[in-house]
């Protein structure tokens, strides 16, 4: 039966390990900004079609 | 041809749109931006958005004083020998358009490692490398792509500024033990009589009680300590009732389990906590692009030109100017003190101060108050004073701005908690007492059962959620308050105050009425002409009330700054300008700006500008007068005076001629009256009455940019619709009266099942969620409701 505290002492290790790192992404300044960084993220794609731009002009017209 | 709009900014390009790469712009400073940003293979920033960009403005010489040292060093928030970060305020930033190319400012300034952008608090965070390039060339570019940032003498005195996650932490804590004591905690629930379970029965127990402890002594702290502050103050608020249900939980609990009596009340504890902080944090709706706290800091310049006795010109700290000093103000830039035209035509803008937005032009050794904005050309004014001691801003030194307007106002919860508190206490005793003569051994139970069940969640929760959802609901609506009491203290209101010049009257336009000879066709041509020329607002506002005319080449256009223009056109010798100009004696006692004409020498006539009210302050007026007292309190002279009488309904008080501080007194007096007083302004003028006034609403027509101090800003063209809001607030009041009769409901169920000794955890831990997310579902479906009624 001592299984059960194998058990207990995983989850209670899952636990705070999800604690501590709720608490890392706070003090990073993750929550800070809930905005511009769902933008940011579509703008990979947009610098490499500038790039790409010049030289395939033809067929994005 | 049709007008095109321009590429760059949007705006019509009239008949001179310049065409670039088959773009039309609307001047020379868009296409140099769409250059720069063609040359950079940053055209893709047109992509994201239509038309996303601004006219960049003159700033020549306006940034000089970015190249000091002891500047530098305060406005960066990190310096090294060869890095160093800024952050910079830029109000145009409005759509992704404007994140792209601000992120990918390396492409124009290798200089520049990274920029990030916070889209919520229109920030730009850059950082560069201070060897090759330097501050004043990172905001002269911006500026130069149309993002000019906004540097005031706020970011100079604020320094670093500290963001607060304390309650995110206290939540997460919270949450945390919640979850994990409901999870070790649900064996018990059931009561299995298993046999290993029996056997590890401790061990859960104290597992909890361990999660626990950081629950009540981290996460619930603010309860005990403001139950604490309340009781010194010998005040019975909501947060007494809840610390005593939060120890009552806690002791009873760690005895249960330390003499193995039960298994503790530990889930309901850590969901109590957790329910309440959740409640906390849905209150705290943060607009981070507005500021509810500016005063005239936000709005004066760092730094001012001064000229030294041997000519040099120096930027020196507005702080450091001294009575005597010369002062060099160029076009565009702000008044920082009180002091005397020396040189130059002056045409000032004091729009920050007053809200009115005509300029006013003044001769040398006239007197110039600070906060007003030069608008033609470069002055020279001699100091008369220092920033801090000058007309405008020394009503900052009143004690008013000190006050917290929280204090001293008790909120509903709080109102209805004194009740709440003495009858639990009242209940818990009498159950007590009938227990102890009848079995002793189960009155401490009773006790602590009747004051675990009665802790007010449900109460506690109804306020912060519907305020909350409100306060987002105007925030939708464009009405953004600073907090939740604001809406209660709104609800209460009985007497209503408005400025005028820029509250009730509008500054776009202006109406302007023409008394005189009627001009012939021709001379309406060239005066429409001409005014197309000139950049004066007056000409500008003349310019859209004159109906269209054909557009002519003027033979001869001539501006003459601070007196009018002069314009020919075939035979037509046509002068628009001040009376002196077109030849025609002064008159005294003109209450009214007003714009002189005459032709070939001969008076023909003047326009009288009228000021023209928004839309609906009539009705809006008409809708307010049965409920509340209202006043006109102007800052102007008499010259509205017959308008306004004609506008408003009877019953309206009128008073003019008001400085800042009488404003600030009329309101103390009515208030010492018993009036709740609502303020309703919108220049640096009424900061005073808005910070006196119970409530303060701030109108402004670009939230982005400006409003003083308030507890409210209210956007221009939602005026109209101030009665909704009121009202508004009035049926929130109600909602959350609703919900308190819902939870007492739920609070006699618990009752029951207390005094009567059988509340067994589980019970508990049903109930109290329960309760308290059914509290939280009817606010937020009620206030939805009425929300929707607003639109």
């Amino acid at each position: 039966m001592s299984v059960i505290y194998i058990l207990l002492t995983v989850s209670v290790i899952v636990g705070v390990a999800f604690f501590f790192i709720f608490i890392a992404a706070v003090k990073s300044g993750q929550y800070d900004d809930s905005y511009t960084p769902s933008v940011r993220m579509l703008f990979e794609d947009e610098l490499v079609k500038s790039e790409t731009e010049k030289s395939t002009d033809i067929k994005t017209d | 041809m049709e007008n095109d709009t321009c590429f760059h900014c949007g705006d019509d390009c009239g008949n001179h749109a310049i065409t670039f790469q088959e773009k039309s712009f609307c001047c020379n400073g868009c296409k140099t931006v769409f250059e720069i940003f063609n040359e950079n293979d940053l055209t893709c920033y047109y992509d994201l958005q239509n038309s996303p960009g601004a006219i960049p403005k003159e700033i020549e010489g306006k940034y000089d004083f970015l190249s000091q040292e002891n500047i530098i060093e305060k406005l960066t928030e990190f310096r090294s020998d060869d890095i160093e970060i800024v952050t910079l305020y830029i109000p145009h930033i409005h759509c992704s358009s404007c994140i792209w190319i601000l992120e990918n400012l390396n492409k124009l300034n290798p200089s520049i490692s990274d920029s990030q952008v916070n889209f919520g608090k229109k920030t730009v965070r850059v950082t560069y490398s201070s060897k090759t390039t330097d501050l004043k060339s990172i905001v002269l570019l911006l500026s130069s792509i149309g993002y000019e940032p906004y540097i005031s003498l706020d970011d100079f005195k604020s320094g670093k500024k500290h963001i607060n996650r304390t309650l995110i932490y206290k939540l997460g804590v919270a949450g945390f033990g919640f979850g994990n004591i409901m999870f070790l905690s649900f064996p018990e629930y059931f009561e299995v009589n298993e046999y290993w379970l029996e056997q590890y029965k401790p061990m859960f127990r104290w597992l909890m009680f361990a999660l626990s402890v950081p629950v009540v002594f981290y996460s619930a702290q603010d309860y005990f300590i403001s139950a604490f502050k309340g009781l010194k103050a010998k005040l019975l608020n909501i947060d007494v009732p809840i610390a005593l249900g939060i120890s009552v939980l806690f002791i009873r609990s760690t005895v249960e389990i330390m003499f193995d009596l039960g298994s503790g009340f530990f889930d309901s504890l850590a969901g109590l906590v957790f329910f309440l902080l959740v409640g906390k944090f849905f209150q705290q709706k943060t607009y981070d692009f507005l500021s509810f706290e500016r005063d005239y800091k936000s709005y004066f310049p760092i730094a001012i030109t001064k000229i030294e006795k041997n000519g040099n010109e120096n930027s020196i700290q507005v702080y450091d100017i001294k009575k005597g000093d010369r002062l060099l103000i160029r076009n565009e830039e702000l008044i920082p003190v009180d002091g005397i035209l020396i040189n130059g035509k002056a045409k000032i803008d004091y729009s920050f101060v007053t809200g009115e937005s005509q300029t006013v032009s003044k001769r040398s050794g006239d007197k110039l108050f600070a906060g007003g904005k030069q608008t033609a050309g470069v002055i020279e004014l001699e100091a008369l004073k220092s920033v801090e001691q000058s007309y405008l801003t020394q009503l900052w030194s009143n004690d008013v701005f000190n006050k917290n307007k929280e204090d001293g106002f008790t909120n509903i919860t709080n109102n209805i908690s004194k009740h709440f508190t003495i009858a639990i206490l009242a209940i818990a005793i009498v159950a007590t007492t009938f227990w102890l003569f009848n079995d002793a051994s189960k009155a401490m139970n009773v006790f602590t059962a009747v004051l675990i069940i009665a802790c007010p969640c449900a109460i506690a929760l109804s306020a912060p959620f519907t305020f909350g959802n409100l306060l987002r609901i105007f925030g939708k609506l464009k009405f953004y308050i600073k907090n939740a009491s604001v809406i209660e203290q709104l609800a209460q209101i009985n007497t209503i105050i408005f400025d005028k010049t820029g509250t009730i009257t509008s500054n776009k336009s202006s109406n302007a009425q023409y008394d005189g000879l009627s001009l012939s066709e021709s001379e309406n041509l060239v005066l429409k002409n001409s005014l197309r020329g000139s950049n004066h607002p007056l000409s500008r506002t003349l310019y859209n009330i004159l109906e269209e005319n054909n557009i002519v080449t003027l033979d001869g256009f001539k501006e003459h700054i601070g007196k009018g223009i002069e314009a020919k056109h075939d035979n037509i010798n046509l002068k628009i300008g001040s009376a002196s100009f077109v030849g025609k004696p002064e008159e005294t006692s003109v209450l009214n700006t007003t714009v002189h004409i005459s032709s070939n020498k001969v008076y023909k006539g003047k326009f009288t500008f009228y000021n023209s009210y928004r839309k609906g302050v009539s009705k809006l007026f008409n809708q307010l007068k049965k409920q509340f007292d209202l006043v006109i309190l102007s800052g102007d002279n008499e010259g509205e005076r017959e308008n306004l009488k004609k506008l408003l309904p009877a019953k309206t008080k009128l008073i003019f001629n008001q400085k800042p501080e009488d404003k600030l007194e009329f309101i103390k007096y009515h208030q010492s009256e018993g009036a709740k007083v609502l303020m309703i302004g919108d220049g640096l003028n009424d900061a005073g009455a808005l910070a006196q006034s119970d409530v303060g609403i701030a109108i402004s027509e670009d939230v982005n940019v400006f409003s003083p101090a308030c507890d409210a800003i209210l956007d221009a063209s939602k005026f109209k619709e101030l009665y909704q809001y009121i009202k508004a607030s009035k049926s929130a009041i109600k909602i959350i009266k609703w919900s308190f009769v819902l939870s007492f409901i739920y609070n006699i169920i618990g009752l029951y099942f207390a005094v009567t000794g059988q509340l067994a955890p589980v019970v508990a831990a049903i109930l109290m969620p329960l309760s308290s997310i059914s509290i939280v579902v009817f606010t937020t479906i009620s206030t939805n409701l009425l929300g929707r009624k607003l639109k």
